[in-house]
């Protein structure tokens, strides 16, 4: 070890905003706080329709208003970066080899978005949201 | 060599991951709908507590939930580290705790109706 070790200043705390691939990298990352919110929020509706009707009504009625519709659009916005970011990287993840050749990976990335459109609309169909 | 738990974390990080990436955005477009006034048939109290009665919907709620919470506590454990918070045995436990304890939670209340 030399005497005069160089020494790279990083911040421990804000070194994402010296390059925008990392600050991409983080803001893929971050996706999981509101999954997560998202899945409490599950949690809580589930809480309270297993304590009766007047409950849930209670939850549903407390869900109204400017915030929660604020908020919900946060996580969707975040729910729909994850589902693009975790799509778009399937090729790397799980590359499909016919022969000698790869599949190329635009085939394996809209099969990925088909399914998810689909999907989508099966559930808002089934939910009866239409 | 100690055994790491690192495939079980890993595995329920990615099954977790890829049913957020296909089912959270329409599932979070129906709580949206919900909270601009007109929820969606199946958040009706009626519609929701005959689908979180029979079986499968039991499955899908508990399925959903954990695989949320679990995704969600594995990829915020490494994000703290990236936002500079090194306590990782601290952090750890405590996002796998949350997230053990939202799981049991939820099969809980779904035994309960």
């Amino acid at each position: 070890m030399s005497r005069k070790p160089f020494v790279r200043e990083v911040s421990k705390t804000g070194w994402y905003f010296k390059q925008p691939r990392y600050l991409r990298y983080m803001s893929r990352e971050v996706t999981c706080i509101f999954i997560g919110a998202f899945a409490l929020l599950l949690l809580c509706a589930l809480g309270r329709l297993s304590e009766g009707q007047a409950s849930y009504e209670s939850f549903l009625a407390a869900l109204q208003g400017p915030w929660s519709i604020f908020g919900l659009l946060v996580v969707l916005l975040f729910a729909v970066h994850n589902a693009t970011s975790w799509f778009n990287v399937t090729p790397k993840a799980m590359p499909v080899q016919i022969g000698e050749d790869f599949l190329p990976g635009k085939y394996i990335v809209a099969a990925h978005y088909a399914v998810w459109i689909v999907v989508s609309l099966a559930v808002l169909l089934l939910a009866g949201a239409f | 060599m100690t055994k790491s738990n690192k495939p079980i974390v890993w595995s329920l990080f990615a099954a977790g991951g890829t049913l957020a990436a296909f089912l959270a955005p329409v599932l979070v477009l129906l709580f949206l709908l919900a909270a601009l006034g007109r929820p969606p048939l199946l958040l009706h109290y009626s519609q929701l507590h005959a689908f979180a009665a029979h079986w499968f919907g039991k499955l899908f709620l508990l399925v959903v939930i954990a695989l949320f919470l679990w995704h969600a506590a594995h990829r915020l454990r490494v994000t703290l580290h990236d936002f500079g918070l090194r306590q990782d045995t601290a952090v750890a436990a405590v996002v796998y705790v949350v997230a053990a304890a939202g799981t049991l939670l939820s099969m809980l209340y779904l035994l309960r109706i």
